[in-house]
């Protein structure tokens, strides 16, 4: 009853206003930066605040099949959306570590991904993104067919672990908010993994 | 805050020195919270008066020293120095303080003693951070004996002239300018001299990453990220990265106590 009312409510609202909204928080960002908001270190406080909006969209893309089949709740038609966005933010915060950050000191660089886990597994999430972006029009759907399109798709629970073990590999100690993000993708996937196997059993 | 009288001093770089807000605003100090700005915000509640430093072990004159009487023999400086982060960012701080040796000849170091440990206070209710497990409190910090007697290695009590901002480690905090800032361990009740190196809070958290030396050296990376170079915080959007030097540039005061020592072994 309720998830009827949920759907109906946002079956008039265009996609556009997701795009929208999911760029308030970059206006939000710049702001801040602009007024001095951030704090004593701003390029640490930015490229912190980008990777983490990436990773909480993709906690949102990966949320949404859950919820429908088990609230009813369709989000479905907003999922592109979210995804890009998440692609998109993950592209500000490279560029940010690249330019502000390491400001493109190469051989920083080039041994940082080489060498350090979590840089390698930021990067290899990064990378498995790009053929998710480039497939995420409806053209590409249909050139691909379905099929294939979902199965290339899958690739977003890979992107979501990488994302997440980035994050938890760079800090000091075991903060909670890393282990939540973690926690959460893997309790979204296990989801998944739950349903699949009671379907197929 | 009182202003406090301090001579300058031969060792003070000629660096700029960060802001008082930048100092006073941006604090790991895992006693009052993980983010940077935790301290500013929680800190306040701290009672640092009254206060003394117990100093046991292989001492003379063992017991507890109130904190106004170590200050009524002790000589204040200013100490303008570079202070270099393990996590990859570097600040200037006028500190205001003395040398760690001043008081441990007080206290009559006995020939045993090879090395000095530190704790900071444990508070839970001034210190919410402490109820959190991150680290297995007490904060702890040591020196070898000769690190500990080096006239860089002061214990300070003030900064941009003013008593110690509690966020920055007040009343007293230990400052080693070439190691990593985690070295220098903030609001210090205990010093005990000892025969045997000390447990240190990393290191017991995180031996592979974090060793009991920490001297600052671009050549030895921490396993999971270069520390070839850092960025002077407050420096703008734009500033260049600065290339970080081998003992936090004390190279020429501090490189014979590591004589004959492969610091990638003794990290």
């Amino acid at each position: 009853m309720i998830a009827q009312r949920i759907n109906g409510v946002l079956r008039p609202v265009p996609t556009g206003f997701v795009y929208a909204a999911g760029l308030v928080p970059l206006a939000l960002l710049v702001w801040q930066a602009a007024t001095g908001g951030l704090g004593v270190d701003p390029v640490k406080a930015i490229e912190h605040r980008l990777g983490e909006l990436a990773l909480q969209f993709l906690v949102g893309v990966l949320a949404i099949s859950p919820l429908r089949w088990w609230t009813g709740v369709n989000l479905i038609r907003f999922r592109r959306a979210i995804g890009l966005l998440s692609f998109f933010y993950v592209c500000l915060h490279l560029s940010v570590w690249l330019a502000l950050d390491l400001q493109f000191r190469w051989a920083e660089i080039g041994a940082d991904i080489a060498k350090r886990p979590y840089i390698t597994l930021g990067m290899l999430a990064f990378v498995a993104m790009i053929p998710l972006a480039v497939t995420s029009t409806n053209g590409a759907i249909r050139r691909m067919g379905a099929s294939a399109w979902t199965r290339l798709h899958r690739l977003t629970y890979l992107v979501a672990v990488l994302g997440a073990l980035h994050f938890l590999l760079l800090v000091k100690a075991w903060p909670p908010e890393p282990i939540i993000y973690l926690g959460c993708v893997l309790f979204l996937l296990g989801l998944r993994a739950f349903r699949a196997l009671r379907r197929g059993g | 805050f009182a202003r406090v009288e301090a001579r300058p001093s031969r060792f003070s770089t000629d660096e700029k020195p960060n802001t008082f807000e930048e100092i006073s605003n941006y604090n790991n100090f895992y006693e009052f919270g993980l983010d940077k700005a935790d301290p500013a915000r929680h800190a306040g509640a701290l009672t640092v008066d009254p206060w003394s430093v117990e100093i046991a072990g292989l001492v003379e004159r063992p017991g507890s020293y109130p904190l106004d009487d170590i200050l009524k023999s002790v000589t204040l400086e200013e100490r303008i120095y570079r202070l270099r982060c393990v996590e990859g960012w570097s600040m200037v701080v006028p500190w205001i303080g003395f040398e760690l040796r001043e008081l441990l000849e007080r206290a009559g170091v006995r020939p045993a003693a090879k090395f000095v440990a530190f704790e900071t206070l444990v508070r839970p209710e001034e210190m919410p951070g402490v109820r959190s497990r991150i680290l297995d409190w007490p904060y702890r910090e040591g020196l070898r004996l000769d690190e500990a007697m080096h006239p860089l290695t002061i214990l300070a009590t003030g900064l941009y002239g003013e008593e110690m901002p509690k966020q920055n480690g007040a009343p007293i905090r230990l400052v080693v300018p070439w190691k990593y800032g985690f070295k220098s361990i903030k609001s210090i009740v205990r010093i005990s001299l000892v025969e045997t190196m000390p447990a240190t809070s990393w290191n017991m958290q995180n031996p592979r990453e974090y060793g009991f030396y920490s001297n600052v050296n671009p050549a030895v990376d921490h396993p999971r990220w270069s520390q070839a170079s850092e960025r002077r915080i407050g420096s703008g959007f734009f500033a260049p990265r600065i290339e970080t030097r081998l003992f936090n540039g004390y190279e020429e005061e501090v490189a014979h106590l590591y004589a004959g020592q492969d610091l990638k072994v003794d990290f």
